[in-house]
């Protein structure tokens, strides 16, 4: 389960809207809880990918990582998860995504149509590394 | 020398939930290899073998990615900050 409030929901979606038709990506702050990770807060990261593949592929160099880990240290908080947008593709995860993931984070999928922000959905992958498991997306006021 | 090795919110769980971890070595690559020593579980997780460390990790001392240096000899000083971070990526 993944705990998020209204307005960050809204940011994500935004940030889906306005990087299309490629695919925005950003760090999830926050802390474990009964079941699952609360997001207190979120970074949103440039692509670092080359621009003629962001359009299906998101990329947060290890400096970018490195700062978000300082970050979430001097907030009391650590990073649970990381979201990006699927631009004109399903909100499931990819065989590139499950071969890029890392268990205990939480990875969240915005599928993003003609511009449009549609279904987001949340991730987990198994510790196994051969499948990921869909987790609930609980929205709060 | 001893260092302190941070860790990633994602292989905590491999060290008994600590954020951070004391080792001792005169290089990165000593350093980390005595932290798995201490915690089988997470040289499973960042090694791809006996000497390696897998793709996905990235290792910064004291700020500066060892990429950028001597890669796993890079020396470390007493009291330096060796932080242990994963490459993330995805798409479809």
């Amino acid at each position: 389960m993944l705990k998020l409030t209204r307005e960050i929901e809204e940011k994500i979606r935004k940030a889906g809207a306005e990087a299309y038709p490629n695919e925005c990506c950003g760090i999830l702050f926050g802390s474990e809880v009964d079941g699952g990770h609360a997001v207190n807060a979120l970074k949103p990261i440039e692509n670092a990918r080359e621009s003629g593949e962001q359009y299906h592929r998101f990329l947060i160099t290890a400096e970018d990582m490195m700062q978000a880990e300082l970050d979430a240290r001097k907030l009391g908080l650590e990073i649970v998860g990381f979201y990006h947008s699927h631009p004109d593709h399903p909100a499931r995860p990819s065989d590139y995504d499950r071969d890029h993931a890392l268990p205990f984070y939480s990875y969240i999928i915005l599928r993003v149509a003609e511009g449009r922000p549609e279904l987001m959905t949340s991730w987990q992958l198994q510790l196994s590394r051969e499948a990921f498991d869909s987790e609930e997306l609980v929205i709060e006021p | 020398m001893s260092v302190n090795v941070l860790i990633p919110s994602a292989l905590r769980g491999f060290v008994d939930r600590q954020s951070e971890v004391e080792a001792e070595g005169a290089t990165v690559g000593e350093a980390l290899a005595h932290v798995a020593a201490q915690y089988p579980d997470l040289k499973h997780q960042i090694y791809e073998d006996d000497s390696n460390l897998r793709g996905f990790v990235n290792v910064f001392v004291d700020g500066t990615n060892i990429k950028k240096l001597k890669g796993l000899d890079t020396p470390v000083a007493n009291g330096a900050t060796v932080m242990i971070v994963p490459a993330i990526a995805g798409g479809f």
